[in-house]
């Protein structure tokens, strides 16, 4: 009897299991910052879908443009794998929320390009940035094209009405002379020292960014962000208690000058940013008590650029500046390691 | 309810044996001494190839104080002095005893130490030669923390039946089986360190052994039971001490500094039954667990036997088993050999499946600060992750990296995947490893 060069000695047979080897621990909680990424796209979803409500089909072209421009370049700039973990398409979303509906749809475009490149890219990808890249590709626009960033279209009109120039071509501003447009509740107040009743700040009624008008609808996405612990609270919590307080002491100097502490928490893009933009773990701080901090800071600077400044709206630079601390702030606030004496009391 | 702040909590998993009685398991055909299974210097052979041993003979002599003698824990012959595989990776020299079939396995009668006649060192010394080491994982020899440096004072025997790791029930066991045993070991102990106060702390998912306890207490001594928050490492030493004293221990120095010294509810059974039977420790409970093993069970297992047989005897690991770890899923060692036989320190068997172990790709660090929530002793592992990556130890010292316990739980919240804690060890060895420049 032979054997046939196919067959199989016995002796390589064995009942052995194969068995994995790692080093511990062996086991690890289930979030991963896929599902967190992930989770966070899902959470804006509603807020898109607002968006679209109040501003039409432009919003979801505006919002689309946004998005095409960041996504295209994370893939220009690495492994196809770095869009699967859904970062770039969070920034564009975000940059997307915070323009205004009547862009023409290449300055958006242009937007995510310089949000991912210069905002994300250049600092070595995720995790490695300092500013939130969505408020980097605002800031740049906003440099860029003054005009178009501040030309607000009314909330209303029909779901399939252009709210302006969206198809200008690339490089024009396009003039959109029929589009009605009216001042955001934070100009008003700031230019014609006209309030906004509350309600229509809350449910989103108004005139602004995409995103940026329901702070309600904000509120519950980031709270089911919060509760999943997918966003720090303490963050949102501090922004706006430290809003609150400084635009109450404001109000109580003077009652005619300033606005109540009410209308400054709700209108803008304060609810958005704090929610969405400053609790941003990349460009956050990573300690408690770092958090309190950071978000009292972006809380201050909102007050003063908004009550001092030339621009109706602060929250933008409010957090870029913060950004800028946040490794400072990081420092600052490092732990007392167990069992040591504190920094500074050490004999 | 005591605890300290920060710490993790993974699926506790103890459900599989936390009900099931002690067992006995049956001798196997070999038993496997490693010489090194404590902490400090390897044990010295007594024995030769051919010699015949009884249950509980010496065969092999401590090296110096940090060390403890072994004994064998079967009957039988020595067939060598051979190599075999550790639980910790490498090959260690191991005294190897072909068992005795048919031998009833009775020990040599030996006396008892009387225990209320000797002196604190020489109940100390009594331990040592009965080769007991630390049972809760790190096998530190138990005598050392008995004779604790003559400028400290120790007022709190502090014993540890926390057992935060997930799966493992060692520990739970032994508080509900067999608490009148624990109660006679911390008795010998606070006599022996002259302390007036013991506190068993206890995570507060095992109510039945904080019962058995308490209901057990001896009525001349102050011991009390204290249920303690379920979170982990609350059974590490320094966390322990906080929940229990509200003391910490200060960096580098050592529990007797703030007056405590804590010993595993193990290891102070192990030290009751030594002046109970006269017996040294040649057995130990094992926790046989995971969902990758046919039998979850709790054992007593003679020391040296194979993880084979060990397996054997709970009805081998199904096809869901992925991976074998001596010790809890959080800092226990995984095993790559069934040949390696438990040693002293050996807690349990944990077969993971591959849904629990599998490999999550590596991320950037989004800075989420888990990590920084998690650690027990407040570290940045985020700011020391990314210094290990650039292999800048010296700066990792300065965040205080000597700190860091390896006890997991950075890696183990971390949703990019990083493996922190294990970049710390290999961090740790590093700076080891490189010659000190003053």
């Amino acid at each position: 009897m032979s054997m046939t060069p196919t067959q199989t000695p016995a002796a390589f047979h064995t009942d052995a299991p194969r068995l994995e080897l790692s080093a511990s621990p062996h086991v690890h909680s289930a979030d991963s910052t896929m599902r967190i990424m992930w989770t966070v796209v899902a959470s804006l979803m509603p807020i898109v879908g607002a968006a679209v409500v109040f501003f039409g089909i432009s919003a979801l072209l505006v919002i689309s443009a946004a998005v095409a421009g960041a996504l295209i370049t994370e893939r220009l700039s690495g492994p196809r794998s770095t869009l699967r973990d859904g970062s770039a398409l969070i920034t564009g979303l975000l940059l997307g929320l915070i323009l205004p509906a009547g862009m023409p749809l290449w300055m958006p475009f242009v937007g995510g390009v310089v949000a991912i490149g210069f905002g994300k890219i250049i600092f070595g990808g995720l995790g490695q940035n300092v500013f939130n890249p969505a408020l980097v590709g605002r800031a740049f626009l906003q440099a860029a094209f003054p005009a178009a960033i501040t030309t607000w279209p009314v909330a209303g009109a029909g779901l399939f009405d252009l709210r302006g120039d969206n198809f200008a071509l690339p490089l024009m501003s396009g003039n959109a002379p029929d589009v009605v447009t009216a001042a955001t509740p934070l100009g008003l107040m700031k230019f014609e020292q006209t309030g906004t009743d509350l309600m229509p700040l809350l449910m989103g009624n108004t005139g602004g960014s995409l995103g940026e008008t329901s702070a309600l609808l904000i509120l519950l996405c980031g709270g089911y962000l919060a509760w999943k612990r997918y966003l720090d609270w303490r963050i949102p919590v501090s922004i706006f208690a430290t809003v609150a307080a400084l635009a109450g002491i404001l109000r109580l100097i003077d009652p005619a000058r300033y606005p109540d502490p009410l209308f400054m928490l709700f209108s803008g893009g304060l609810v958005l940013g704090a929610v969405y933009m400053a609790t941003d773990m990349v460009t956050s701080p990573v300690t408690r008590l770092g958090a309190w901090i950071f978000g009292a800071g972006i809380g201050a600077l909102v007050v003063l650029i908004r009550t001092w400044g030339g621009l109706p709206e602060g929250v933008m630079y409010a957090i870029l500046l913060m950004n800028a601390m946040v490794p400072f702030i990081n420092r600052f606030t490092r732990p007392r390691v167990f069992g040591t004496v504190p920094r500074g009391r050490r004999a | 309810m005591s605890g300290f702040r920060h710490g993790v909590h993974p699926p506790e998993r103890k459900e599989l044996t936390a009900a099931v009685p002690v067992r006995r398991m049956p001798f196997p055909r070999e038993i496997v001494l490693p010489l090194r299974q404590h902490a400090g210097k390897p044990a010295v052979p007594l024995v030769e190839r051919g010699d015949r041993v009884e249950r509980g003979d010496k065969v092999a002599a401590a090296d110096g104080y940090m060390s403890v003698p072994m004994h064998a824990s079967a009957a039988g012959v020595v067939t060598g002095i051979d190599w075999c595989p550790h639980p910790d990776g490498s090959m260690v020299e191991a005294v190897h005893i072909a068992v005795e079939r048919h031998s009833a396995q009775l020990p040599r009668p030996r006396m008892v130490p009387e225990w209320e006649s000797l002196e604190g060192d020489e109940v100390a010394r009594a331990v040592q030669e009965a080769g007991v080491v630390g049972l809760g994982g790190a096998a530190f020899p138990a005598h050392v923390k008995m004779a604790p440096p003559k400028d400290t004072k120790v007022e709190t025997l502090i014993l540890n039946g926390a057992e935060c790791e997930p799966y493992l029930t060692t520990d739970h066991r032994v508080m509900v089986e067999y608490p009148e045993r624990v109660h006679f070991g911390a008795r010998i102990m606070m006599r022996a360190l002259g302390v007036e106060r013991a506190v068993i702390g206890v995570e507060a998912n095992k109510p039945d052994a904080v019962a058995a306890l308490r209901a057990t207490i001896p009525t001349d001594l102050d011991i009390t039971v204290e249920s303690l928050t379920v979170k982990y490492p609350q059974g590490a030493e320094k966390m322990l001490i906080h929940a229990v004293t509200g003391r910490e221990v200060p960096s580098g120095k050592l529990p007797v500094h703030v007056g405590a010294v804590v010993q595993n509810v193990g290891t102070i059974a192990a030290i009751a039954e030594v002046f109970e039977t006269g017996l040294p420790l040649i057995e130990r409970i094992v926790t046989v667990t995971g969902r990758g093993v046919n039998r979850p069970s709790n054992l007593i297992v003679p020391v040296g036997t194979r993880l084979r047989d060990v397996l054997d005897f709970c009805g081998g690991i199904n096809e869901r088993a992925a991976e074998i770890v001596f010790g809890g899923p959080m800092m226990g060692m995984v095993q790559a050999d069934l040949d390696t036989p438990l040693t002293k320190g050996t807690t349990g068997i944990v077969v993971l499946t591959h849904e629990e172990t599998a490999q999550r790709e590596t991320l950037p660090c989004i800075r989420c600060g888990r990590c920084v929530d998690a650690c027990p002793v407040f570290l940045m592992p985020q700011q020391l992750g990314a210094l290990a990556q650039l292999g800048r130890y010296d700066e990792m010292q300065e965040w205080n990296l000597a700190d860091c316990m390896l006890c997991g739980s950075c890696s183990y919240v971390c949703p990019s995947g990083i493996p922190l804690s294990q970049m710390f060890a290999l961090s740790k060895s590093a700076l080891r490893r490189k010659p000190k420049v003053a």
